[in-house]
């Protein structure tokens, strides 16, 4: 990707996102009542973060064991409410043990 | 009033940077540490940044792909849009909603809504400044680490975007049966894209599309969210 292609996505993306909050706050004043409309919209950000994070998860890391396990650690942290920054946490600690530390010692 | 809005958006600004830090990790892996904070400090978005710059980078992606994708992860904010448009005060006139626009987001849309009192453009503005700037900050403070620090700590860190993802998932899916299902259908097409040779074939971009509009069609044909529920 050079220099050029950089700058016209970031302008589609910038740009489509923009319109996006401007457009209906700028000019839309009723209510939105459609209950299928507002379901769809409000399940869409689990959907997102759902499908952007499996199976991309188990190839972000130098080994798909660490990727795995990173997931596992974070889905129970998570089940035992660590917040967003310590679930974090738990799995970059999970992704140095597996990687970093495991190796130099086993 | 505007520092009002500036004292609530401090725990906001505070919880942005620790995000944005890990897409800035995530970012300097393809491009130059201004290139993704400038990524940031035009878009304030999470998903839909991490989403675009995939598709950015990828060498398949299309501008097309980049439109239809931001499109449909970013469109929750019209509703947000749609809804504090009958919250603001009567002085919110249109020049200030075109310039405080971007300003909109989950967080800043969940505190401008929880006021007593109409919004104000002082106070939306205060409210959104420190946000705005711990969201920079912190991909600017990402995308130099993951220049400077060595692989082995690069490499744990790249998960944490993925780890606080999880975390963003995971409670309301514990919360209602019918948001952990939509999830799973999600996850159930996503690895369908991933390891079904027919499906290989589509871009990043559009499979993260058509995962997230599919399982969230289903989701609101067979679960629909009741008035009064929380956002799952």
């Amino acid at each position: 990707m050079n220099l050029r292609e950089y700058f016209a996505f970031l302008m589609v993306m910038a740009g489509v996102t923009f319109l996006l909050r401007a457009v209906p706050f700028v000019l839309l004043k009723g209510k939105l009542s459609n209950p299928f409309v507002k379901s769809f919209l409000a399940y869409i950000p689990c959907t997102v973060l759902a499908a952007m994070t499996v199976p991309a998860i188990f190839y972000s890391t130098d080994s798909m064991l660490s990727g795995v396990l990173a997931l596992v650690t974070a889905v129970v942290a998570s089940l035992f409410r660590f917040g967003l920054v310590g679930v974090a946490l738990v799995a970059c600690c999970t992704v140095l043990f597996i990687d970093g530390l495991w190796p130099m010692f086993f | 009033m505007f520092l009002k809005g500036v004292k609530d958006g401090l725990p906001i600004g505070i919880g942005y940077f620790a995000v944005s830090f890990s897409f800035g990790i995530a970012g300097s892996k393809f491009m130059s540490w201004f290139l993704v904070t400038f990524i940031s400090m035009t878009n304030l978005t999470s998903a839909g940044q991490f989403a675009g710059l995939n598709i950015m980078v990828d060498a398949a992606g299309t501008f097309l792909e980049m439109a239809i994708a931001t499109f449909f992860i970013n469109l929750r904010y019209s509703l947000m849009a749609i809804t504090l448009s009958q919250k603001v005060s009567s002085d919110f006139t249109t020049p200030y909603r075109l310039l405080l626009a971007t300003g909109i987001t989950d967080e800043i849309f969940a505190v401008s809504m929880s006021q007593q009192n109409r919004v104000t453009p002082r106070y939306f503005f205060g409210l959104m400044v420190l946000p705005y700037i711990g969201w920079s900050l912190g991909t600017l403070t990402g995308a130099v680490s993951g220049e400077i620090l060595p692989s082995w700590i690069t490499n744990a860190l790249g998960v944490a975007l993925y780890g606080m993802f999880v975390a963003i998932v995971v409670p309301p899916c514990k919360k209602h049966l019918s948001t952990l299902i939509v999830v799973l259908v999600a996850i159930a097409l996503s690895l369908a894209f991933k390891y079904v040779p027919v499906l290989q074939g589509v871009s990043y971009g559009f499979s993260i599309i058509i995962c997230a509009v599919v399982a969230s069609l289903f989701g609101a044909m067979f679960f629909p969210v009741k008035e009064s529920d929380d956002e799952p």
